[in-house]
């Protein structure tokens, strides 16, 4: 393996430079300035041995969702939000997993050996598994959002975490809801399931069978891991791209029935409006600027690599626009890695910035052909359909954040 | 995608329910009947998992003091740190989504309220009421919404038989969806 003509011939020409002694005490000097610190050494524990963690100078946290306490008072509600305005790439860690309870801040704490999943109603062969039969049967492995049906943004948010941050996006392993119901045997006329997690409340959520043979999955694994408790450990139900609240967690059961069940969770979601129920149940092409993203703070003119997330419960995200003038002239934003259906997809603009006031949107649509509306959009068509001027179901609207001249990047909402 | 669309099982395309098949895997047992009926708690609009009892709205009104629903609800169902459990008063002509929030007179069916009592209360002792008692809570608070009379027996068969205001008022979830459609045909957004 000889060294290549041009390595060769860089080589020599650096031979050369060091000789002459003049560039050697540059070097010295720029690698004197990057050696300066570490400013201490972390101690390898045992803990930090077997399961280690971020560094201290790494602040990026979780807030309770829509300005409540959470948990409040009666320990009831319980929403947290993703950082979003920290995220890179399109995997939330676990940790930072947005979360929302049908009720309680109390995870339940199971035993995996002792959960079973039972799969029972109208189905030829009731059956009931074990976490090690769930883990020896075919397996899946998909990125998939979640995203609550309260995340909707409004003009008193301030940053990207509280417009947006009740979505996440993960790794998920595990079995097809199809493969245990093909198992099971469902009989005519099953059209609903009802699955039901084993909180406080034992929750539970009616879901059509068209979703449910589909592309439903009974997770045991996220990000590399098994479930997290506050993800639904040891195995939670995934409903890709469906509004949050259908994705029950710590699932113990799933009954096939004949009708939709209004559940706890079903009550708990009851609309009023046909559309809003439409347009609430599968989420719609959505995406929105990380980064520069409200509360951030550019430190001057220059060059910026714009950052953010798209998604669509339609599918993969098939194009980003981005613009930096309100809405008045897109440019297509560049998708990073492969948009996977039904997943947080990580799109880029390179963006030189000029020190002027500016609004920066952005606009994704979805393999359907779907596309992000503005919020006027949004209501426009309800209104010149006779309809009440707001946004129905899961708000898609595109969010504008506005540059001052200082840098400074706020929710530009009116 | 189209080519993908025509791909899809033909039952499904049709709405129709999958055909039973024969395991594949013979991974799983079979749950024993008691097993079944241990976990069997979500109750449908008609009701056929309701456990036999019964309860009054006599019964009630002394479970509703006695199980501590007054401290959190408040003594008249209202005025308490949690949810509100009687309708708001707007007029006699109000339909029912005017009412407020209001489990015992928003919720469509009455089975939903006693599977919601059954499964949710009282607050961290869920699960520890009785089926009379839920009979009997689930006949008190109807009656405080004006749902059923005063002297109301209410049980597996009868449950099921009350009318709530909002039976037929409310947007069921589209059964007309598939995998591959958009959220709403009509609607570009």
């Amino acid at each position: 393996m000889g060294i290549k003509r041009s390595d060769r011939r860089e080589f020599l020409k650096r031979g050369v430079a060091l000789a002459s002694g003049v560039t050697l005490g540059a070097v010295a000097k720029s690698a004197s300035g990057q050696l300066e610190g570490p400013e201490a050494f972390i101690q390898g524990t045992d803990e930090l041995v077997r399961y280690g963690k971020r560094s201290s100078y790494v602040t990026s946290v979780r807030i309770p969702h829509g300005g409540r306490a959470s948990p409040d008072a009666f320990g009831l509600d319980f929403h947290i939000a993703a950082p979003l305005q920290d995220s890179v790439g399109v995997i939330t860690p676990s940790s930072l997993h947005y979360m929302g309870t049908t009720r309680g801040s109390f995870v339940p704490d199971i035993d995996p050996e002792k959960h079973r999943l039972m799969i029972h109603g109208m189905v030829d062969n009731p059956l009931i598994f074990t976490m090690e039969e769930l883990k020896r049967l075919p397996s899946v492995t998909r990125m998939h959002f979640i995203e609550c049906a309260g995340n909707r943004a409004n003009r008193r948010h301030r940053t990207v975490q509280e417009t947006h941050g009740m979505t996440s996006c993960a790794e998920w392993t595990g079995v097809l809801l199809s493969t245990l119901l093909k198992e099971a045997g469902v009989q005519d006329g099953g059209d609903w399931i009802v699955a039901e997690g084993v909180e406080n409340v034992v929750g539970a959520s009616s879901i059509h069978m068209a979703k449910a043979m589909d592309d439903c999955i009974v997770c045991y694994g996220m990000n590399g891991e098994a479930v997290r408790p506050q993800q639904g450990f040891p195995l939670r139900l995934l409903v890709p791209g469906f509004e949050g609240i259908l994705n029950v967690k710590w699932l113990r059961r799933i009954k096939v029935v004949d009708q939709f069940y209004m559940t706890y969770n079903d009550y708990g979601h009851l609309r009023q409006d046909s559309d809003d129920a439409a347009l609430g149940m599968q989420i719609g092409p959505k995406s929105v600027i990380t980064y520069p993203s409200g509360g951030q703070q550019l430190p001057g003119r220059g060059f910026y690599e714009v950052s953010g997330l798209a998604w669509s419960g339609g599918g993969a995200v098939s194009r980003v626009e981005v613009s930096t003038d309100g809405g008045g002239s897109w440019v297509d934003a560049e998708i990073r890695g492969t948009a996977h259906p039904m997943a947080h997809t990580r799109f880029t603009l390179n963006w030189q910035w000029d020190g002027q006031e500016c609004e920066l949107q952005s606009r994704c649509t979805d393999v359907l052909g779907s596309v992000q509306p503005s919020r006027a959009q949004a209501i426009e068509y309800w209104t010149s359909r006779g309809q009440p001027a707001r946004v129905k179901g899961q708000d898609n609207s595109i969010q504008p954040w506005r540059v001052e001249s200082d840098g400074s990047v706020h929710n530009a909402i009116s | 995608m189209r080519f993908l669309r025509l791909l899809l099982p033909l039952p499904l395309m049709l709405g129709i329910s999958v055909q039973a098949q024969s395991p594949t895997y013979g991974l799983g047992r079979t749950p024993s009947a008691e097993e079944i009926r241990a976990w069997d708690i979500s109750i449908s609009p008609t009701g056929e998992e309701l456990p036999a009892g019964s309860g009054s709205v006599g019964e009630g009104s002394q479970l509703y003091l006695e199980k501590a629903c007054a401290g959190c609800h408040g003594t008249t169902g209202t005025g308490g740190p949690a949810p509100r459990l009687v309708k708001r008063d707007v007029g006699p002509d109000a339909g029912p989504w005017a009412l407020g929030r209001v489990l015992p007179i928003r919720a469509p069916y009455a089975t939903a309220v006693w599977d919601f009592i059954n499964r949710g209360m009282p607050l961290y002792q869920e699960g520890t009421l009785t089926a009379d008692e839920v009979y009997a809570l689930t006949a008190y608070l109807l009656f405080l919404n004006d749902v059923v009379e005063e002297g109301t027996v209410l049980d597996a068969q009868s449950l099921p038989k009350v009318e709530m205001p909002n039976r037929d008022t409310w947007a069921p979830l589209p059964e007309w969806w598939r995998p591959g459609m958009s959220r709403l045909p009509s609607y570009p957004y």
